[in-house]
């Protein structure tokens, strides 16, 4: 099966052996392209002990540290093929991150997050509150993450609103007259939690302005890390927006910049959900074995959908725990986890500290 | 004005072509026809024609002739 494919079923329909026959192929072929097509990753895979044309399966394809993609240019294509360069600072705000997108994965990651959320809000397109200053999109060849949410979120919103100005102030007078020509309708409004939580939440709640939001569907993600500094938990954030909206619907999801389009939905049983386009191990903190359902350590994602950058299989800095797999009231198959934190000051060693530039 | 000079319009205006290169556009193939001049283009062409492009249409609209097809199943004929 390729990863045109696999995009034609699913998003959420392979059950456990399927998928794992799938991805052993997928990821097999994979890694030894990018091992074949980009040099410093060539050298990582050599030092984690993977053979070439070697047979693998999710556990055993290496992964890469996600700080990599900070300290190297990780790309496997040429550069007369690169279509858009995406930037994450992460949250150790030192070197960002550069992903290196060639046309067939650009276009890959906007199916994957099509299918993946169309299961969730619909076919139908809506109109659609941004809540980010639009300035966010400055330059429109190289973004950064939140930019890249933002656009690939775009394609479920009929007409668009931004809900801050360049200075970062809710634009009380076009939201409100952007919400009267929905009319009641349903909406989708979509921003990063800390944002939604700053900049439209509270200055609604110091204004006393509330919006008729009732029909809204709003999706956030970015992390709660912020908010939990300020000891706000995910019922206050659900609370708190529908005393000054009304909306009913509030879900989060997990994702990376180094594997845009892939994310993990919060469903209906507040779980959030691996889709059949990636898979997710969680691995032990002492010795990097697969942890069990139900014990927490260090998240790996994994995607066959990461084609012109060695981005398949990614250690991450978050700490999670699977919580069930193919068995989720919600009906959905594949694994549910939740997010438990971060890695302390990133802790996580490996391939990284090798690599000579 | 006819549907086709009415889309013609729509591509020369947003990426600044004439009618003679427009049949070998294609989604992601210049620098203006990126996601964010994709979307631009769905709203001018649901103004336009007076409908409403599914999000999978809107993936599947990946060059100046699929779009033709595109449009077809919304009754729009170029």
């Amino acid at each position: 099966m390729t990863y045109d494919e696999l995009l034609q079923r699913g998003p959420y329909e392979l059950g456990s052996a399927e998928k794992r026959e799938v991805y052993s192929e997928l990821l097999s072929d994979l890694t030894d392209r990018h091992r074949e097509c980009c040099a410093p990753y060539d050298r990582c895979c050599e030092l984690l002990g993977d053979r070439r044309g070697m047979r693998r399966s999710p556990e055993t394809v290496p992964m890469v540290p996600v700080s990599l993609f900070k300290k190297a240019e990780l790309c496997s294509v040429p550069a007369e093929e690169v279509f858009k360069t995406m930037t994450s600072s992460g949250t150790t705000g030192q070197q960002p991150s550069r992903i290196f997108l060639d046309r067939k994965t650009a276009e890959w990651q906007q199916r994957t997050l099509q299918r993946i959320v169309s299961s969730y809000i619909g076919e139908k397109r809506i109109p659609m509150l941004i809540v980010d200053s639009p300035n966010v999109l400055h330059d429109r060849n190289l973004f950064s993450a939140r930019g890249a949410g933002i656009l690939g979120f775009s394609i479920f919103g009929a007409k668009r609103q931004y809900a801050l100005n360049e200075n970062m102030e809710l634009d009380t007078e076009a939201v409100r007259s952007f919400l009267e020509k929905a009319a009641g309708g349903p909406v989708l409004v979509f921003g990063f939690t800390y944002m939604i939580w700053k900049y439209f939440y509270r200055p609604l709640k110091e204004s006393g302005l509330r919006l008729p939001l009732e029909n809204g569907f709003l999706i956030h993600g970015g992390g709660w890390k912020k908010l939990q500094n300020e000891a706000v938990s995910a019922e206050d954030f659900r609370d708190g927006l529908f005393e000054v909206c009304g909306i009913r619907d509030v879900r989060n999801y997990y994702g990376m910049a180094e594997q845009t389009g892939c994310i993990y939905m919060e469903c209906e049983c507040g779980h959030l959900h691996v889709s059949d386009y990636s898979e997710i191990l969680i691995r032990d903190m002492e010795d990097f074995s697969v942890c069990e359902t139900g014990k927490e350590g260090v998240i790996q994602v994994i995607t066959p959908m990461a084609w012109s950058y060695p981005g398949h299989s990614i250690l991450t800095e978050d700490k999670g725990m699977i919580l069930g797999e193919d068995d989720c009231p919600c009906g959905r198959k594949g694994k549910y986890f939740a997010i438990t934190g971060r890695i302390p000051k990133a802790e996580i060693r490996g391939c990284s500290d090798t690599y000579e530039g | 004005m006819t549907n086709l000079e009415k889309y013609n319009k729509i591509f020369r205006g947003m990426f600044r072509k004439t009618d003679e290169e427009l049949p070998a556009l294609k989604y992601r193939g210049i620098a203006l026809w990126d996601s964010i001049g994709h979307m631009d283009l769905m709203g001018e062409l649901e103004e336009t024609f007076d409908i409403r492009i599914e999000t999978q249409d809107v993936l599947d609209f990946t060059s100046y002739e699929k779009g033709k097809e595109v449009l077809r199943r919304y009754g729009v004929e170029i």
